[in-house]
């Protein structure tokens, strides 16, 4: 049995096609985008975003898809990053930026426990309702008080640039490169949460709580440690999101809109899968742009643009339809599929 | 028959006095006391509806008696919930399945190795040499409830999927992963055929035979349980009728009527 065990774990509990994935992964990220993409575009229009939003759905992922608390508020938690990230830097003179990034991630996991509360009385909808509550406290709170912005009255001010050991990084390879570094280390912490105990508990909570509770494990604890978790990552990314591609922070850019586009990013990519996360960042981010370009090029400007982006709302609202009912696992589960029929081929 | 067993019947370790449950207008348990003896199989009968799940979960602390309380190896708990009762060493599985239905059974029994699993998120997250070694450590553990309860072909499978006489199995691994000294089993034999009762029969009775493990069962055949139980409580609307070894209670007036005389076999 001893053997069995350490077959499967060729190091350190990863499978070998495990590895594979990782090393192609970091390779294809980190050598062969910033050696073949060379337009600006692409980083600070897709490659950017898309990671900075894969992370706040990895987030949602945690406390919604493994916990199964459904939370909306994912914005709410990302202003809070952002901005902490914003008077961090402002105010702790040389703080280093992934301290300050790391900090930030820490004040929105506790907003992420205090607005957690209510998933000890309240279920489904009722939760998601409550949950709203952050989204709105969290923003009217830095609109309120001057401090957070530092008494700036334009209404946009400016995020600082990213500094790292002296270096400036500003351009959107360089900016690219250190959300990749962040974005890989807390994806790799997020799967082994999510592979051990951690993870099993969060899943026992959400597939019976009470035989989950009956097994030692304490509910209040398990929910609490998800929704800091979540918020922990949703304040990461927004602190990224802030300084990368908006390069500005605005709480009106934390909008409940966005909230629901997490929420859409994780149903669509597949519950409890953490490369749904990533999947489902990707489709949210590209369909629009890939509607848009279709409608330029085929159509040649004949329909539209609010046509195009109501047959947008349309997809969206459908697909979510047909994955809640037909393959509540999304994407993740139907790339699974494909896959598996492709290595039963061969 | 005690002589020949590797544990024999001793003290009584749970003892329930006087409880009483009501839902609203609706008296589930009136009054009620027995005990449960060290090492002992004890099963507990009555007609549907007699109130004996809610009295698993009362000590259980899924619901709160109104009345009476509950010692547990001499103590008398206080303020009883699922978790606490977990840390004393109580485990259980449920009449309806509780299982954690998208995971799959090698998880679902791990889950039951819970309080033996120690390390905090950040230990799990960064992968150190405690959480590793732990999870192997129980790894191991659960790869041997797995082999002794036969079901190492289906252990990747998601229960969810599983048919039911092998989830109930799983939910039995899971109570025993646990390694708790005592174990309620409700109803662990329902829906099952001839052969999967008698299979499940040989693992309670090897449990308490090698591990010494109390066990109290709710079970609706009476053959069961006339074969593999030392005890026999008898509950028919809320209330005890009878407790005590199965010949006597199967020659209890006052259970025959209540019970046996109906078609239930
Ligand atoms: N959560 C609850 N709310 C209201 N009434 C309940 C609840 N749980 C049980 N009851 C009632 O308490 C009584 C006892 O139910 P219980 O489930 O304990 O019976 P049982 O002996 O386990 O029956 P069965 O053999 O059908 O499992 C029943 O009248 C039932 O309707
Ligand atoms: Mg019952």
């Amino acid at each position: 049995m001893e053997q069995k065990v350490s077959n499967n774990n060729s190091f350190m509990g990863y499978t070998r096609s495990d590895l594979t994935n990782f090393l192609i992964a970091m390779i294809l990220s980190f050598v062969a985008i910033p050696l073949v993409v060379q337009t600006d575009y692409w980083y600070s229009s897709i490659l950017i975003p898309w990671l900075c939003l894969a992370l706040a759905a990895i987030g949602q992922q945690i406390v919604m898809g493994y916990a199964g608390q459904l939370a909306l508020g994912a914005a709410g938690f990302m202003a809070a990053g952002a901005f902490a990230c914003f008077n961090l830097i402002l105010r702790v003179p040389d703080i280093p930026f992934f301290v300050a990034l790391g900090l930030s991630g820490l004040v929105a996991a506790a907003f992420g426990i205090l607005f957690g509360l209510p998933s000890l009385r309240v279920r489904g909808i009722y939760l998601m309702v409550a949950t709203l509550a952050s989204q709105f406290f969290i923003v009217w709170m830095i609109d309120k008080f001057g401090w957070f912005k530092n008494y700036d009255t334009s209404g946009i001010i400016t995020a600082q640039d990213i500094v790292i050991l002296g270096k400036p990084f500003t351009s959107p390879l360089e900016m690219y490169l250190v959300i990749l570094v962040v974005v890989t280390v807390l994806t790799i912490l997020a799967v082994n949460m999510a592979r051990g105990s951690t993870g099993r508990n969060w899943m026992a909570v959400r597939d019976m709580d009470i035989a989950a509770e009956s097994m030692g494990i304490s509910l209040l604890k398990t929910k609490l440690q998800a929704f800091a978790i979540c918020a922990f990552y949703c304040g990461v990314a927004g602190a990224l999101f802030a300084f990368t591609y908006l390069k500005s922070l605005e709480p009106v850019a934390f909008d409940i809109k966005l909230s629901f586009k997490i929420l859409f990013m994780v149903i669509l990519g597949g519950l409890g899968t953490i490369s749904g996360a990533f999947i489902g960042a990707a489709f949210i981010l590209l369909f629009p742009v890939l509607l848009n370009s279709v409608g330029n090029n085929v159509f040649h400007g004949a329909i539209d643009a609010t046509i195009i982006s109501s047959i947008e709302q349309v997809v969206f609202g459908v697909l979510i339809i047909v994955f809640m009912i037909y393959e509540p696992l999304g994407m993740a589960k139907l790339w699974g599929n494909i896959k598996q029929r492709f290595s039963r081929n061969k | 028959m005690t002589i020949d067993r590797n544990f024999p019947i001793g003290e009584p370790v749970l003892e329930v006095k006087n409880i009483s449950l009501r839902f609203g207008g609706v008296k589930a348990i009136t009054d009620s006391s027995f005990s449960v003896l060290k090492h002992e199989i004890k099963a507990i009968i009555g007609p549907n509806g007699a109130g004996k799940s809610s009295l698993l979960n009362c000590i259980n602390g899924i619901y709160q008696p109104q009345e009476g309380s509950i010692a547990f190896k001499g103590e008398v708990l206080e303020k009883i919930t699922p978790n606490l009762i977990a840390q004393k060493g109580i485990s259980r599985t449920f009449q309806n399945l509780a299982l954690f239905k998208r995971m799959s059974v090698l998880d679902n029994i791990l889950v039951g190795r819970r309080l033996h699993m120690n390390s905090n998120f950040m230990q799990v997250a960064f992968q150190l040499p405690k959480a590793r070694a732990e999870e192997k450590e129980n790894l191991i553990k659960c790869e041997e409830i797995v082999d002794f309860l036969e079901i190492a072909d289906i252990k990747n499978t998601p229960v969810g999927k599983l048919p039911y006489g092998l989830q109930k199995k799983v939910e039995l691994g899971r109570a025993l992963a646990t390694e708790a000294d005592f174990l309620m089993l409700d109803e662990p034999m329902a829906g099952m055929n001839v052969e999967e009762k008698r299979e499940m029969c040989r693992f309670i009775l090897k449990v308490n035979d090698e591990l010494g493990t109390t066990m109290v069962l709710i079970e609706h055949d009476m053959g069961v349980v006339m074969d593999i139980s030392d005890n026999v409580v008898v509950l028919d609307y809320g209330k005890i009728i009878a407790d005590g070894p199965p010949d006597e209670v199967r020659a209890n007036q006052e259970v025959i009527d209540a019970y046996l005389g109906v078609s239930h076999d």
